[in-house]
């Protein structure tokens, strides 16, 4: 489905663009502008609120993401489990600092505030999926993994 | 050594959370067909008889609230279920909703009869995709047995907002905008969603409502402690050997959740403090471990209850680098439509991050104190009212630790 | 009516007060920063916070309604701490630069700090090092003073309904952005202004072009001739510290030439000549069967909101270029050679309440005159500056006649700067013109007042003329919604970018509230009945220009110098 189809599918439902962006970034992994201005459109918003929108929350972006979206948990219970070291493996593995996207555009490396799998810290998300109690030991296998 | 006693998980493990006929075969929706049975009136003073007081943070008495959406007169109202759970430590929500997702829907269903509302939204927090497909699996099913009559319920999915846990940042959100608090007065009961009267619980509260329906007010009033009565689920993270969840009565204490079903300290070490009720939470140390966990305990010793997550930290810990990293929580968090929030949290991570480079002065440990008192009472919402309270309490009660820090 | 006792006095308020009404009935005053007496409440600043008994959180003044019983408390120690943090917050936020800044000396802000004496800022500066927007030549923004009251935000999409601007990010990431996070230029803003009335400090005002002048003024060859439009005498009389309307026209005339001006004339001579041509293209419209409703094409916020969001309805525009522009290509080729000046000397200078105009002066197409037509467009505010810079005392000055030629007008161009205006002075004119008549009573008071949308209906000779008037965009969209939707009963209709039109222009002194607006008005329709000529058509040096130069209205040079054409605006993104 293209995103002019997803929209659509949305249009009907109340307060659903939060809806269709999640929609959308399943398959784009972010929110490109033609994104938000058809949005507006669709749900009968001013371009200026649908942007201030996806503006708003923290698994929305507008900028191009990778294709797997890699998020560490930073809240106090990852943080005092070991989130730092996570952070330092992941960003050695790939090469990238936090807030960047692999060359080859496959990995992205976000924050994230707690995910709520806090009985096994430290958590990692990658596109929403959980692996929970990570290790530094554990980076490079989960990274290849996803390839 | 007190004893977990299972209301809101009577069923966690114990069946099928994709299977609506294991809920049905444990008596499930036997408290719905019960409340049907009873007058709205009857039913709202049951509930507030059983003295339920909300398990989202605020602790308003459920059915005193119920009853100011009773009262209005609307065309249209409705309720929603607050799955936003974003305190740091906390996935009590999480547990309910894949364990026993219909306990969560009937409660919702007796509360949209007891109000006079027929369309129901869970708001689901984005962090919990799996969450949302498992709601959404057992609204189909609770559809196609037709249990829960003229009500509907529908998923919506936050985005990466702690704000929305703000239950009108929460009703904006559903609305498709920016999750924004909105000026209180009027309140959500009054006017809601869409304008409509509308009761926003949390995934708790309403799992525990067949229960209070189907063993009665009295029996749920007697448990745990009279002003808040019945259990909570604690989630135990940080320092602490079992890193699990407990469900226990509000009379048991601190110190039985910590050393008692936490098992004590991690590693033989010594306690340093906990934070309790999510990271809005204050940090209490040894001193206060016998407080029990109820509501107006907690308030007693100006910490809260909350959410119910239980931070443990040892004594080699560096509580001046852990409240620095929740300063950032907040800074991050803050939704930034008032100044005091906007600016304080900022400020707040700031002053903070000083003082735990070795850069800060006893000046900036004063600052931080009229900070947060002034944000605590001057912020638009409970997201800038809490903030400070890590830093006050911290401040409070580890000084030392502060001081150690200055330049 | 509710019994409430505001530091200790008692006092009984009507029902649905909030405590800052309350509070005002008993003569306190409580300070406010994002409070705007005609826009929502938003309770976001925090500055008006108060006690009210019971209740350990302060309540917003601006927000809490007061209920029977309530004691509040509006200056404890508690709320004085909580006021001066809040502020210090804000200040240490935003640039301390106020002896540079737009906005110094009228600046809500800046008051809030003086009245708190707020000092030592106990909290670093840090100022968010964003670039100025400099993309328009109508209004800039400067991101970094922006303290999120939000009112720039209402103003544009709830008064004008126009959403160029909008929110962006959260927390301390927030800000006030045009929409998708571009220029101004590259957002639906049509340059109207109305946010920088809103704005209660510098972030946004209006790009300054007093250097341009200063520069014309000191070169010996160039000729300044200058322009001044309706609505600029009455409110620049509250700018050099005079009630609305009691700065004599003449002695600004002579202020003006004080202050090296070579010529000053009148747009509304242009104005009154508007009459002559829009009346006449609206009755050849009526008779010959063309695009019907007409719409005025004087406000230039209103012809970039068109040409943006209604370009399917452009040939609804009057092809009349505004007063301004007409003046324009008039005073580089009528206006020179009746003088004997050569045009390539002449700077032509225009003195506008609207911010818009700079926009317009700029259109590539306003040449006609085959020079650039107007030159700049000073604001009322910068001509306010000019006066203070040089020293004007008004109260000393002779009174000074306008150049010739150009400086003759009437009442029916004074009512220009009025919502309405236009429309009454075109029935003035086109009553006398179809009628062959002598119109005894020329006020159309149906066309005045701040109601955002008048109509009226008069009699022509059995033909009647339905019109209608709108003031602020918000207004003017159902006119145009029905319009687009084929039933819009009306064949002529005004319309006005600004609320209250040119007196609540872009350009005009800092305007938070909309009885400021009405009481402007009131001034117009005074200086309009002083007037000895109220009808366009009697102007004489109207008379004149047709007789010397244009020969007929909507004739061969009419079309080459006082009419235009519009273009769509290809936005996408609305």
């Amino acid at each position: 489905m293209n995103f002019q189809e997803i929209l659509a599918k949305y249009a009907d439902k109340p307060g659903g663009m939060i809806e269709a962006f999640h929609a959308i970034q399943e398959q784009l992994n972010y929110l490109p502008e033609e994104v938000i201005i058809e949005a507006a459109k669709v749900f009968d918003k001013p371009v200026a609120q649908a942007y201030g929108v996806a503006t708003f929350y923290s698994m929305f972006s507008t900028d191009k993401r990778g294709k797997y979206v890699i998020r560490i948990c930073e809240s106090a219970p990852c943080h005092v489990a070991g989130a730092a070291e996570v952070v330092a493996a992941l960003e050695q593995e790939l090469g990238i600092k936090m807030g960047e996207t692999t060359a080859d555009g496959l990995f992205s490396l976000e924050f994230t505030e707690c995910v709520g799998q806090c009985q096994a810290t430290p958590v990692i998300t990658i596109n929403g999926e959980p692996s929970l109690d990570v290790t530094p030991a554990k980076i490079s296998g989960i990274i290849a993994a996803c390839k | 050594m007190a004893e977990e006693m299972r209301i809101v998980l009577r069923n966690y493990g114990k069946i099928d959370p994709l299977k609506i006929d294991d809920y049905i075969a444990s008596g499930g929706y036997n408290a719905l067909n019960k409340a049907r049975g009873m007058s709205q009136a009857d039913l709202i003073n049951e509930v507030k008889a059983s003295n339920l007081r909300g398990r989202g943070g605020a602790g308003f008495n459920c059915g005193a609230k119920w009853n100011f959406a009773y009262q209005a007169q609307a065309d249209q109202k409705y309720v929603i279920c607050n799955a936003d759970e974003g305190e740091p430590g906390t996935y009590k929500d999480r547990l309910i909703m894949e364990g026993d997702p219909q306990s969560l829907l009937e409660g919702m269903a007796i509360c949209g009869y007891a109000i006079g509302a027929t369309q129901g939204f869970i708001y689901c927090r984005g962090e919990y995709p799996s969450v949302v497909k498992t709601l959404n699996a057992a609204i189909a099913q609770a559809k196609e047995k037709g249990v829960l009559g003229d009500f509907s319920i529908e998923v919506r999915m936050g985005a990466g907002a702690y704000v929305c846990g703000e239950e009108t940042a929460l009703i904006e959100s559903i609305e498709g905008k920016r999750g924004e608090p909105r000026i209180k007065p009027p309140f959500p009961p009054v006017i809601g969603l869409w304008g409509k009267p509308t009761i926003v619980n949390n995934v708790e509260t309403f799992a525990n409502i067949p229960a209070i329906v189907e063993k009665g007010a009295a029996w749920y009033a007697g448990i745990g402690t009279p002003s808040y009565p019945g259990t909570k689920i604690v989630t135990l993270t940080g320092d602490v050997v079992n890193k699990t969840f407990f469900e226990v009565p509000t009379d048991t204490t601190i110190r039985e959740v910590i050393f008692g079903f936490g098992g004590g300290i991690l590693g033989g070490k010594a306690f340093k403090a906990v934070q309790i009720g999510g990271t809005s939470g204050a940090f209490i140390p040894a001193a206060n471990l016998d407080t029990p966990i109820g509501f107006d305990a907690m308030t007693a010793i100006g910490a809260a209850l909350g959410s119910g997550a239980v931070f443990v930290l040892n004594d080699t810990r560096d509580i001046v680098d852990v409240t620095a990293r929740i300063a950032k929580f907040f800074a991050h968090e803050s939704c930034g439509k008032c100044a005091p929030c906007r600016e304080g949290t900022m400020r707040m991570h700031d002053l903070m991050d000083k003082i735990n480079a070795g850069q800060g002065k006893a000046a900036d440990v004063a600052l931080l104190n009229k900070l947060g008192r002034v944000m605590s009472y001057s912020c638009l919402c409970g997201l800038g009212q809490a903030a400070p309270s890590p830093v006050l309490t911290t401040i409070e009660h580890f000084a030392a630790d502060y001081n150690a820090k200055l330049a | 009516m509710i019994n409430v006792t505001i530091d200790g006095i008692k006092a009984s308020v009507p029902d649905g007060s909030t405590i800052l009404q309350a509070a005002k009935n008993v003569g306190i005053n409580i300070p406010t920063l994002c409070y705007h007496p005609d826009q929502s409440v938003k309770a976001n600043c925090r500055v008006c916070v108060c006690e009210v008994e019971g209740n350990r959180l302060l309540q917003a003044a601006c927000s809490q309604p007061v209920f029977e019983g309530m004691v509040i408390k509006t200056r404890t120690p508690k709320v004085i701490e909580a006021r001066k943090t809040i502020l210090e917050l804000i200040l240490a936020h935003h640039p301390q630069d106020c002896l540079n800044c737009i906005r110094n000396e009228n600046c809500e802000l800046q008051s809030l700090a003086a009245e708190y004496f707020i000092r030592d800022n106990p909290f670093e500066l840090k100022v968010r090092g964003l670039a100025k927007d400099l993309s328009t030549p109508s209004l800039f923004r400067d991101p970094n003073k922006c303290v999120l009251c939000r009112r720039c935000i209402e103003a544009c999409s709830v008064v004008q309904i126009v959403n160029a601007l909008g929110l962006e990010e959260r927390g301390s990431h927030a800000m006030v952005v045009p929409s998708l996070g571009k220029d101004l230029i590259d957002s639906p803003c049509i340059m109207c202004g109305q946010c920088i009335h809103a704005c209660p400090v510098g972030a946004i005002g209006e790009v300054e072009d007093i250097d341009k002048l200063l520069a014309a003024i000191a070169d010996p060859e160039t000729v300044v001739v200058t322009q001044i439009a309706p609505a600029v005498r009455l409110a620049l009389s509250e700018e050099i510290g005079m009630n609305t309307g009691d700065l004599p026209m003449e002695v600004f005339v002579a202020g003006l030439k004080q202050i090296g001006f070579d010529h000053v004339l009148h747009t509304n001579f242009t104005a009154d000549l508007t009459i002559l041509e829009e009346g006449n293209e609206l009755l050849k419209r009526l008779s010959t069967g063309g695009t019907l409703p007409m719409f005025t094409s004087c406000s230039p916020g209103w012809i970039n909101f068109c040409e943006t969001f209604y370009p399917d309805l452009l040939d609804n525009l009057s092809t009349c270029k505004s007063p301004q522009q007409m003046f324009g290509s008039l005073v580089k080729t009528y206006w020179a050679d009746k003088m004997g000046i050569a045009p390539s000397k002449i700077f032509s200078v225009s003195i506008m309440p609207c911010v818009a105009k700079k926009f317009e002066a700029s259109r590539p197409e306003m040449n006609a005159s085959g020079f650039r037509d107007v030159d700049i467009v000073l604001t009322t505010r910068e001509i306010g500056r000019l006066f203070r810079m040089s020293g004007v005392d008004f109260r000393k000055l002779a009174p000074q006649p306008f150049s010739p030629w150009m400086g003759e007008y009437t009442g029916a161009a004074v009512i220009f700067g009025a919502t309405g205006g236009v429309m009454e002075a075109a029935l003035r004119t086109v009553y006398e013109v179809v009628m062959q008549e002598t119109l005894e009573d020329v006020n159309f008071t149906v066309a005045r007042g701040f109601e955002g949308i008048k109509e009226a209906e008069v009699d022509l000779n059995g033909t009647v003329v339905k019109v209608a008037i709108a003031h602020g965009l918000g207004h003017a969209r159902k006119l145009m919604d029905q319009v687009r939707a084929g039933e819009s009963p009306y064949h002529f209709i005004e319309i006005m970018a600004c609320p209250g039109g040119c007196v609540g222009g872009g350009g005009q002194p800092i305007t938070k509230a909309n009885v400021k607006r009405i009481e402007r008005l009131d001034a117009i329709y005074i200086e309009d009945e002083a007037m000895p000529v109220r009808k366009s058509h009697e102007n004489v040096e109207v008379k004149k220009i047709y007789e010397d130069f244009l020969h007929e209205p909507l004739g061969h040079k009419s079309h080459e110098l006082l009419h235009t054409h519009y273009h769509a605006k290809n936005k996408s993104f609305l």
